[in-house]
């Protein structure tokens, strides 16, 4: 099964839509102001600012763990329970569980008996490479690994949003772009969509389409760089001039994001 | 650098290493026989103070007479010994019931648990003691009054452990429990119930050695004797016999209760946890 290619930016089609959302904090702590975003089918987004610029807040409104204070939220074609993968920076694995139980999990939740989807699982494993690892234990496996099988856990229900909140942030810089390359690899693989949290220039132009820079006090969206580097992406773009160019893009963007203060919060 | 690396094929073993593989093994031995040969040698210090010092046995017996008795008024001792056992184990068995029960209770909902969490605290810093006249004076049923006291007693540390087990899931775990969508049940089945389990376990550690303690304790406040009597009414009724060799030989059957069921609950714990939890895995270094 070959699903056609992800189209080149400005033909994709709308899956989600933030307009004007605010998300207010005890009454006075502004997380987020007027915050647009349009995110099309197949985009890859990281989501890049200083600490304090709400970026795990935008994730946690379009997960819907939290609403919104104003502003709207729309999904083209209305959402389930089912339609969001999400990654944590901790793998956030159950430890009681082996490999598998802990994949299960969205699907356990909807009432699917392990039987039911163990081809499921087993396809989520052997897309992040651990399907010799079924039955272990999340103890038994090395940090990287971990976030493999929290990745697996996110692609089991075939989401049409995968949500990633500074995921390899905890791990060794081998891991990490090892991961980064297998990570853009699932994605040519499944054509998914992505919002990637992140605070490194470098993992954000290496991964990414589009660059999205916030600022902080009060969180909102600066700048958007565009990624027009083709993929795949392999280690040689990471060595090229042409990724140093747009890391050095992207780091201005975030400069200028920390130098603006908050002209918006004072209006 | 590469001149100083050594290129044999066999294992390469140095000093260190053999000392610390020496000190392990050693350890693994030492681990059983040091308990026993000191167990062992306060039982014989205990016979030679008594032969040397000519202390009478009813002041305090030998040790071989303590089993000699235990053997003689096995009869008696025996159907004690049951009583007293199945007391413990009843009130164990709806302390569990009520400790996880009202732990789930409180952590469903916080108002509830604001509400009788006071109740919990004072009916566990009360002395058993204290209450067990009381609970005897209303109580008609002498069986039901000491499993009430021994329940008491035992329920605390279950309730306790099981509400902190149950309130220390992991924050991220639960936003992915909400994320997609699961019940009230689902969380408390598939998150909370076994994160809650290690701490249940160490609550269960503590309520078995407690319900022993509330079982014996409020015999001898209800002192009542004839049929249907325990240890502690063995001891109490021994002492004023001056019979002291019986009074060792209903202690020496009370402590080996305690040791038994920690003993069941340590294994129970080590079963249940190994796979996974950090305090049953074994390091390697």
């Amino acid at each position: 099964m070959t699903t056609p290619s992800i189209p080149p930016m400005g033909q994709r089609d709308k899956l989600l839509q933030m307009s004007n959302v605010d998300k207010v904090f005890n009454g006075n702590v502004v997380a987020l102001s007027d915050l647009n975003l349009t995110v099309n089918q197949g985009d890859f987004i990281s989501l890049l600012g200083p600490s304090g610029c709400g970026k795990s807040t935008a994730l946690r409104l379009i997960s819907g763990l939290m609403r919104q204070t104003s502003g709207q939220i729309t999904w083209e074609g209305g959402t389930n329970s089912g339609d969001i993968g999400v990654v944590f920076q901790e793998p956030t694995l159950m430890p009681w569980a082996t490999v598998e139980q802990n994949v299960w999990l969205p699907h356990r939740l909807r009432g699917k008996s392990l039987f039911e989807v163990r081809d499921q699982i087993l396809w989520a494993l052997k897309m992040v490479g651990l399907e010799k690892f079924q039955k272990s234990y999340p103890r038994e496996l090395s940090g990287g690994m971990k976030m493999r099988v929290s990745i697996a856990r996110a692609l089991v229900t075939e989401p049409r949003l995968i949500l990633m909140d500074e995921p390899f942030a905890a791990l060794d810089e081998i891991t990490r772009h090892k991961l980064n390359n297998d990570l853009l690899m699932l994605r040519d693989k499944l054509k998914c969509t992505v919002i990637f949290v992140t605070h490194s220039v470098f993992e954000s132009v290496f991964l990414s389409d589009r660059i999205v820079v916030m600022a902080a006090r009060p969180g909102r969206v600066s700048s958007e760089v565009t990624v027009d580097a083709p993929y795949p992406r392999t280690e040689e773009f990471r060595t090229s001039a042409g990724y140093a160019d747009l890391c050095r893009k992207a780091s201005d963007a975030l400069h200028g994001a920390m130098n603006e203060h908050g002209e918006r919060a004072s209006a | 650098m590469s001149d100083v690396v050594n290129v044999s094929s066999a294992p390469i073993v140095d000093e260190e290493e053999l000392r610390h593989a020496r000190a392990q093994k050693i350890e693994k031995i030492a681990k059983w026989v040091l308990p026993a040969l000191m167990l062992a040698l306060a039982i014989f210090a205990w016979d030679r103070i008594v032969v040397v010092n000519e202390i009478p046995h009813y002041i305090l017996p030998r040790p071989g007479l303590v089993i000699e008795t235990l053997i003689q008024d096995w009869s008696i001792l025996s159907s004690a010994l049951w009583v007293t056992v199945k007391i413990t184990l009843m009130a164990l068995g709806v302390a569990v019931v009520g400790g996880v029960g009202l732990a789930i209770l409180f952590t469903q909902s916080r108002y509830f648990e604001m509400s009788f969490y006071p109740f919990a605290v004072i009916l566990q810093v009360t002395p058993v003691v204290a209450i067990a006249p009381l609970i005897f004076i209303y109580v008609d049923n002498r069986l039901a009054g000491l499993l009430l006291c021994a329940w008491i007693v035992a329920f605390f540390p279950i309730l306790s452990n099981t509400t902190l087990g149950l309130n220390s899931t992991d924050h991220n775990l639960r936003d992915l429990y909400k994320i997609y969508g699961a019940t009230r049940w689902q969380r408390l089945r598939y998150l909370q119930l076994p994160s809650a389990l290690p701490y249940f376990l160490g609550g269960l550690r503590i309520a078995g050695g407690l319900a022993l303690i509330g079982a014996v304790v409020s015999e001898y406040v209800a002192g009542t004797g004839g049929i249907g009597s325990g240890l502690a009414f063995r001891i109490l009724e021994a002492g004023y016999r001056l019979n002291i060799p019986r009074m060792f030989a209903a202690l020496l059957l009370i402590a080996a209760t305690g040791v038994v069921i920690f003993t069941a609950a340590s294994l129970l714990s080590h079963a249940l946890l190994h796979k996974w939890h950090e305090s049953a895995i074994k390091r390697e270094t």
